[in-house]
């Protein structure tokens, strides 16, 4: 049981039930020094829970959490060194900044005219000098952000905890604050932990990213690696859009396997998981993206899926655009377009027929129901 | 599942000191918050009635010589002054309640629906002040206007309405009055709370499907109000059975109230067992009304009165 | 438009009358008492004789006033101990029972909320005799069995600040609690995050963030406790509160402009305590958790 001391925090076979319910299953990961780790999964997963049983609100059942290498169970909550970002910021409505910057100092019986200095400090390092009289309720929303990570900052913590603090943020505001927490990250150069249900927030913003269901670890690895090789059904679904179909093992070749949909279309796919055999019950993901729109006359690579059908509708939103092909089995197919490309002049009704290849078709093990897991 | 978890015994046994601890701590905090709240109402509610409920049932039948027996019970059934008194009161009640709420409602739905943004909140004061003044000062004030030498009678026989001093007090309908004035307050501020919650486009929406104005009023308003409607008439009704000042003060000696009965059978007459029972009876009475209420209207007590 | 008011201008005209005839019969009696405390007359009725602020604060007889009055002050002064004593008691224990109710959970909950309710709708009076039949017997059984006298427990102040303890805690509880339930929880656990210590949080977050309602629920006490009669008069001893001692001169000696100046004074207090307590829980608007 020795520990990495290049670890900030390790969670070792954590468990926590609520009666029969277990919100957090034996869950492991650790977190190395200074870098900007999310838990992502959708409400009810079990991340929250998580994160309090690392601030210390809530007691595992079963296994160990260690801060800098040193088991924090049984070290009650305002005895860790780890501060926490909380959801709604609970910055304290009845003091001034100052005041909620230097409560943590004051606690820790730090002199009065340091305390004022390393105010000071904080709020010059997250861009806020001077603030210190102003009220709370006088801060715009992403000052107040700013003024909860320096409260939390000012005691130098060896992990910053933040619980979904974008969430309450209207969109464009939400977007800016995502590479400014960023920047404050490294500006600080601690460990986060970041936990929310947004996956384009946990993507842009972290070197590592675990993806959280049903109180388990589905996969954790970096952004790129969750989005281009996930390792389990959930976390193709969960992370990025994908068009799905469901279907059944109808052959192997050469490591690829021969699907056939429910809507009667052959693909041939990348196995995601081991050991799906002939007959065996797929999901088959392929990312908008990964599908190219051509005419129906058009020249298509041999070796690619083909999926034949008409354009349904067209989606304009800037780069996000989309068209909406009615594919076989009256299936919607959302693929990937450039407004301004050769696809510009295409039309509801038009013949056209998607190409994606083998090696973008994953397929999992169909899931017996999709809980939460749905792209959109 | 404990297998996995006895892999790692290192970890296993903090993990279950630190959650022994913390349940400890938070049943101790739990024993030191009830401890007050029961003491208090132990102490100053339960015992005490059972100690009146104890005392009903119980007749003097020697110096300091006391035996089990409903006969305080049935004195009040025999003798027509007690239970006159208690219907008397209880109709006078149910009257003043049912004033109170004709009265109230459209005041409370002025002050909600129709009064502008500060002109609310002024006349919501204007509403509470009376409240804080004592009872006594009350009556007192009805008294100066309406007894014999009092300012209506100076104002009737000034403007040659009346020929002599005019006696207003001392008769039921100044008893009314004088109830209503005492209690409409508490009609009205539970009835502005819900009335305050109920958004003008669920009336706007009556009006767009084709209601009239009381249909409106009968099916939308009426039916929001409800549970400040029955909250304002549990405590009016509580509030006016269990007066003593304003119907001793304007009704004089034969304003017939219950509690006036009470108040003589235990500092006038000291019979304790007889003022015990009457205690008891307008306790359950009084309850039993409530209850009645409650069940009618489809509330419950802790919404109701506990939501002011 | 508003479409909650009468579209007429007759109805519209109807409805503000009877809204303005609804404030004068509220304003009437109070104006009514307050009027004959400044009538140069030995009685309180009209005709007007001038103005005199002799009720209030003429040394000698006839016209003693009210600030020379022995007994009055006497009853304003037994009125404002029983006050502060129910206020701090109530207040107390209901901060006590907000914690209880809001944050905890236990067995029989529901019930034991019905039991915190029910003070509120047991009338007064019976309130009183229930509490002083319970102290009379307890007092007597010690007497009896122990040869000692537990002068607490006979008719007075002690047993009049337990009587309007008994129905005020419920009132406080019930403000106190409708704070805390807007208090996010969140606050305290930023608190401990911090580093704060249990008491340290209670005192610098929760408590000064409860402070309105404390207030507010304490002047609610004292105003209530100030104006009671009904419970008061069951236990009131020889140290009678003002109300009681201005009642038995209503009784005994009749209405004298003196007491009419007490109802002004009394008037004008606790209309000034009342705004205090509604304009302190105003302010908390803006400062509300964000």
């Amino acid at each position: 049981m020795t520990s990495d001391s290049a670890n900030d925090l390790e969670c070792e076979r954590v468990t926590k039930r609520f009666g029969s319910f277990t919100a957090v299953d034996d869950v492991s990961f650790e977190i190395p020094s200074g870098s900007f780790f999310s838990i992502l999964g959708p409400s009810g997963c079990g991340k929250t829970t998580l994160m309090r049983m690392i601030a210390g609100f809530e007691e595992p059942a079963a296994g160990d959490i260690r801060i800098r290498g040193r088991s924090v169970i049984g070290v009650p909550a305002n005895q860790r060194n780890v501060k926490m970002v909380f959801q709604h910021l609970a910055l304290f409505p009845m003091m001034n900044v100052g005041e909620n910057i230097a409560y943590g100092l004051r606690c820790a019986g730090v002199a009065k005219g340091e305390i004022e200095r390393r105010v000071g400090a904080v709020l010059e390092r997250v861009g806020l000098p001077g603030v210190e009289r102003k009220g709370i309720d006088q801060l715009s929303g992403g000052q107040k952000q700013r003024i909860a990570i320096a409260r939390c900052m000012v005691l130098e913590p060896d992990v910053l905890l933040l619980d979904e603090p974008l969430g309450a943020l209207d969109l464009k505001l939400r977007e800016r604050m995502k590479i400014e927490l960023k920047l404050l990250q490294h500006q600080f150069d601690t460990t986060f932990v970041y936990i929310t249900h947004d996956q384009s927030e946990a993507l842009v913003m972290s070197d590592r990213v675990a993806v959280m269901n049903r109180g388990r670890f589905e996969q954790i690895g970096s952004p790129q690696e969750l989005y281009n090789h996930p390792s389990t059904a959930f976390v193709a679904g969960f992370v990025g859009d994908s068009n799905r179909w469901r279907g059944r093992v109808a052959g192997r070749d050469a490591g690829r396997l021969q699907v056939e949909t429910e809507g009667g279309a052959r693909l041939l796919c990348a196995p995601g998981q081991e050991g799906l055999a002939e007959g065996a019950e797929v999901e088959v993901f392929v990312r908008p993206e990964a599908l190219a729109l051509v005419r129906a006359d058009g020249p298509v690579d041999p070796s690619a899926n083909r999926l034949e059908g008409r354009v349904d509708s067209l989606l304009f939103n800037g780069a996000a655009s989309r068209v909406l092909v009615r594919g076989a089995g009256d299936k919607l197919v959302e693929v990937a377009y450039a407004p301004s490309g050769e696809t510009g002049e295409l039309a509801p009704g038009d013949a056209v027929v998607l190409a994606c290849a083998a090696a973008d078709s994953r397929c999992f093990e169909a899931q017996p129901h999709s809980d939460g897991a749905d792209p959109q | 599942m404990s297998a996995p978890v006895d892999a790692i015994p290192s970890v296993g046994a903090p993990v279950k000191a630190g959650a022994q601890r913390k349940r400890d701590a938070d049943r101790l905090a739990l024993i030191l918050l009830l401890t007050p709240f029961l003491l208090w109402i132990v102490l100053l509610i339960v015992l005490p009635h059972l100690g009146i409920g104890y005392l009903s049932l119980r007749e003097k039948v020697g110096p300091r010589v006391y035996e089990f027996s409903f006969a305080n019970y049935l004195e009040f059934l025999n003798e027509p002054i007690y239970w006159n008194t208690l219907l008397r009161t209880a109709w006078m009640s149910i009257l003043v309640t049912a004033l109170t709420l004709l009265i109230g409602f459209p005041i409370a739905y002025y002050i909600a629906k129709i009064a502008g943004r500060r002109s609310r909140a002024a006349l919501f004061l204007l509403c509470l002040v009376p409240l804080w003044v004592s009872d006594l000062v009350r009556a007192f004030g009805w008294i100066m206007l309406l007894r014999e030498t009092g300012i209506f009678s100076a104002v009737l026989q000034w403007s040659g309405l009346a020929a002599g001093p005019v006696e207003m007090l001392y008769n039921d309908v100044t008893v009314i009055v004088g109830l209503i004035y005492t209690v409409v307050l508490f009609m009205v501020v539970p009835i502005v709370s819900t009335l305050d919650g109920m958004d003008n486009s669920l009336i706007e929406a009556g009006y767009n499907l084709g209601g009239g104005r009381l249909t409106v009023l009968r099916r939308i308003v009426i039916p929001y109000a409800m549970p400040g409607i029955v909250a304002g008439c549990i405590i009016v009704f509580m509030l006016t059975a269990g007066s003593y000042l304003t119907p001793i003060l304007l009704g004089g000696k034969n304003s017939m109230w219950f509690t006036e009965q009470i108040y003589n059978q235990f500092i006038t007459r000291y019979n304790w067992e007889g003022g015990s029972t009457f205690g008891i009876l307008l306790l359950v009475f009084t309850s039993l009304v409530v209850w009645l209420g409650l069940r009618l209207s489809g509330q419950n007590l802790a919404n109701t009165v506990a939501k002011r | 438009m508003n479409v909650a008011a009468p579209q007429t201008p007759a109805l519209k005209l109807a409805y503000r009358a009877y809204v303005l005839l609804f404030f004068v019969y509220l304003a009437a009696p109070l104006v009514a008492a307050s009027f004959f405390a400044f009538n140069d007359s030995l009685f309180p009725a009209l005709p007007w004789q001038g103005f005199t602020l002799d009720w209030f604060f003429s040394d000698s007889e006839p016209k003693l006033g009210l600030f020379h009055d022995r007994r009055l002050l006497r009853g304003m002064q037994n009125s404002l101990l029983i006050g502060l004593a129910v206020a701090t008691l109530s207040v107390t224990v209901g901060t006590c029972n907000a914690f209880l109710f809001e944050r905890r959970d236990f067995r029989f909950k529901g019930f034991l909320y019905i039991m915190m309710i029910v003070p509120l709708v047991i009338p007064g009076v019976i309130l009183g005799i229930s509490i002083l039949v319970l102290a009379s017997m307890t007092a007597n059984g010690v007497y009896d069995r122990f040869g000692v006298e537990l002068s607490f427990l006979r008719p007075g102040i002690p047993l009049v600040v337990a009587g309007q303890f008994s129905f005020l805690t419920t009132i406080t509880t019930l403000v106190i609690a409708a704070r805390m339930k807007k208090f996010d929880v969140a606050l305290e656990e930023a608190a401990l995050n911090l580093g704060a210590s249990r008491l340290r949080v209670l005192l610098t977050v929760t408590l000064p963030f409860l402070k309105p309602a404390l207030i507010a629920a304490g002047l609610v006490a004292f105003l209530v406790s100030f104006e009671n009669f009904n419970t008061t008069l069951m236990l009131v001893g020889s140290d009678a509160p003002l109300t009681i001692t201005m009642y038995d001169r209503i009784a005994k000696v009749g209405s004298t402009p003196v007491l009419n100046a007490t109802s002004f004074f009394l008037i004008i207090a606790s209309g000034t305590l009342a705004l205090i307590s509604v304009l302190v829980q105003r302010e908390r608007k803006p400062g509300e958790a964000g």
